[in-house]
């Protein structure tokens, strides 16, 4: 017995030893983009610029994974009151070469606009998180290399295969061993300054997902931060592929609304 | 009438004992001023001087949603103050949607009363299209919200496994908010002109009713859409010789879209076919002939947070000669063949997208005319926004779609408080 264990820890070390930065990446991408089969959550961001003024944005965010790494986003505005209804929806692609779709829906003109691809690292709604944060950034677009580990931390180096394509020269990833959580993303600029630091603030173990709750980003060229909470967080809904469609952008559901 | 009430009000009780309503009431102040650039000798200086309240309020439940949203409106460059016309939101209510949605079984949904309708691909150019617009809001410098002006319809979608089926069924006809004199003037036949346009608008219910129809697909990632329409052209391009006035003759359209992303950005392409059902000859000088009408268009990131698209529109007149050896006005005057038109659309957010800085411009190189669209406009707070639009025409002659606008050219500064 007491071998058994033995051999059983030491093949789990080994396990964990065993892991490459690319495998520690793609566990963590599962962990914190892909949890359940589908997920809904209440965002609250307060966005805060340089002399202290905010600004609120307020939605609602259904997940739905639609295999092979795809997945569909439908983001109900709440607040402020000149984007109320407004519903924004991305069928999220990962493969090479593919860009995501991403439609607008403007309740006042009954209009559903598609929006063309554009830089992923420009502002989300106006805070301080870009696109990327959001939807996720491709595993194969950066190179991830394994540069420190502790008791309780993976600490990954991601560089990109295109700089040119984005507006960081590289970032570095702390990830929680135990639940593969990345805590905190630190980029760095293109002469090597620390630019914009993200920080997870609250983690939560919801239906047996361990959840970011809380999360701050700081873009500290510019002195603005960003704080997002999310609330009423739910895995495994049941959603409906059908509602990320042009139907239910016109006419939102109620997982939507409720 | 009390019949009515009662029914409304055991309708409404019971939704609120099959579920806890969800309710909410939204709007803005939106004040706003708006002046020529130049003077026009048959119009005033003032373009817009109002000021604006929007209410919107919806009630959810399990059965239906219910929507009113209306305008409440004071404008002093208005004719006329004192009465409400709901048809062609003239007075101090604009009504803008009272509508129920419900869905009576899975694959339908039904929405009826007063709402906005949109379809089609066109970026403010429209083939297929055939909603209301208002076209004395877009060109004096409203928000583009008022392009679109309500119908009062009956609007069924379908959504069968092999298409999405939509229905719209509007009893009574639903003119454009056209251009009429009250604010712009406009080429009367012989000279500009700034007297009211008198017309004679179809408006008997069920008779001149109007039915559109659109049956779209999405075929990996491309959605493809066929339309259908049955009613009158939406303006009054028609004139009855013996009152003297304008008139909405008789049109069907039938036409095709296609829209899909493409090398990075987004590509369409829409057809259609306008069938002028009571000058099919092309000989009636009075009723416009029949067209084709072409759109292409494409957006694209250029830089980041700067987008441009770019759209080639092409109206076709069927049958010219006979229209042109019809053609009753002064010689010269009349239109070409074709009718060519670009537009060029840029849109710039700046300031963490509180700024947002926009060009849309059109330009006919057939008619020699054009119209500049520039905006401006700043977030202050999540309440309070700024905002400064232009509406700029030209062209070498009078009788042409964006040169007879040139003396309406103006410029207008808003403020809006939105809660």
């Amino acid at each position: 017995m007491k071998m058994l264990i033995t051999t059983a820890l030491l093949l789990a070390s080994m396990n964990t030893f065993a892991l490459t930065a690319d495998e520690i990446v793609a566990k963590s991408n599962q962990a914190v983009r892909y949890a359940g089969t589908d997920g809904k959550s209440d965002v609250n961001m307060v966005i805060t610029d340089a002399k202290g003024g905010q600004r609120i944005r307020k939605f609602r965010i259904l997940r739905l994974n639609t295999g092979g790494g795809t997945q569909k986003f439908y983001v109900y505005f709440k607040a402020p009151a000149d984007v109320r209804r407004q519903v924004f929806m991305v069928w999220k692609k990962v493969k090479r070469g593919q860009h995501d779709n991403r439609w607008l829906f403007l309740p006042a003109l009954n209009l559903v606009k598609p929006i063309a691809p554009g830089d992923k690292r420009t502002s989300f709604v106006g805070s301080d998180f870009v696109y990327e944060d959001i939807s996720g950034r491709a595993l194969w677009e950066d190179k991830h290399e394994l540069v420190k580990e502790t008791g309780r931390h993976y600490l990954i180096k991601n560089t990109p295969h295109n700089p040119r394509a984005v507006d960081f020269r590289a970032y570095t990833v702390t990830i929680d061993k135990k639940t593969f959580l990345p805590i905190k993303a630190e980029y760095t600029d293109k002469n090597g300054k620390l630019f914009r630091r993200i920080k997870v603030v609250k983690v939560k173990t919801i239906q047996g997902y361990p959840t970011v709750v809380k999360s701050r980003v700081d873009d500290l060229a510019r002195g603005t931060h960003t704080i997002s909470t999310c609330s009423n967080v739910e895995y495994n809904t049941g959603l409906k592929e059908k509602i990320f469609t042009e139907r239910f952008l016109r006419r939102p559901p109620r997982e939507a609304t409720r | 009438m009390r019949k009515l009430i009662l029914t409304a009000v055991l309708v409404s009780s019971f939704g609120l004992s099959i579920s806890s309503p969800a309710q909410e009431l939204h709007g803005f102040v939106d004040a706003r001023y708006g002046l020529r650039t130049q003077n026009d000798p048959n119009s005033d200086q003032e373009m817009l001087s109002e000021l604006r309240a929007q209410l919107k309020g919806t009630w959810s439940h399990n059965l239906f949603t219910a929507t009113v949203r209306s305008d409440f409106l004071y404008d002093s460059v208005a004719d006329r103050h004192d009465r409400i016309d709901l048809e062609t939101g003239k007075g101090p209510v604009d009504l803008r949607e009272l509508n129920v949605l419900f869905t009576p079984i899975d694959s339908m949904d039904v929405k009826v009363g007063r709402q906005i309708l949109t379809w089609g691909t066109g970026d403010l150019l429209f083939v297929n299209d055939l909603f209301p617009k208002d076209w004395q809001s877009f060109l004096s410098g409203r928000d583009p919200e008022y392009i679109k002006a309500p119908s009062d319809a009956l609007f069924i979608s379908l959504f069968p496994s092999f298409a999405n089926i939509d229905i719209a069924y509007t009893p009574r006809f639903d003119a454009d908010r056209f251009i009429n004199g009250e604010r712009f003037s406009y080429w009367g036949g012989t000279d500009l002109s700034g007297a009211d346009l008198q017309t004679d608008k179809p408006d008997e219910w069920l008779e001149d009713d109007e039915i559109a129809l659109r049956v779209s697909r999405n075929f990996q990632g491309w959605e493809s859409a066929l339309y259908g329409y049955h009613g009158s052209w939406k303006t009054p391009r028609g004139l009855d010789p013996v009152s003297g006035r304008n008139t909405f003759p008789k049109l069907s359209v039938y036409g095709a879209s296609l829209r899909g992303a493409l090398a990075g950005g987004i590509a369409n392409l829409e057809l259609g076919y306008y069938d002028s059902r009571e000058d099919r000859s092309g000989t009636d000088p009075f009723i416009p002939n029949s067209q084709v009408r072409l759109l292409a268009g494409y957006e694209h990131e250029i830089i980041t947070n700067l987008t441009g698209s770019v759209q080639y529109y092409l109206e076709h007149r069927l049958d010219h000669d006979k229209y042109r050896a019809a053609f009753p006005g002064a010689p010269g005057t009349e239109a070409d063949e074709n009718r060519h038109v670009l537009t060029l659309r840029l849109t710039q957010m700046l300031m963490n997208q509180n700024l947002t800085l926009g060009l849309f411009a059109y330009w006919s190189p057939s008619d020699h005319d054009g119209y500049l669209r520039p905006s401006a406009a700043y977030k202050l707070s999540d309440n309070w926004l700024l905002e400064a639009r232009g509406n700029l025409f030209f062209g070498s002659d009078n009788h042409t779609f964006f040169g007879q606008l040139e003396d309406n050219s103006n410029l207008a500064l808003a403020v809006r408080y939105s809660f």
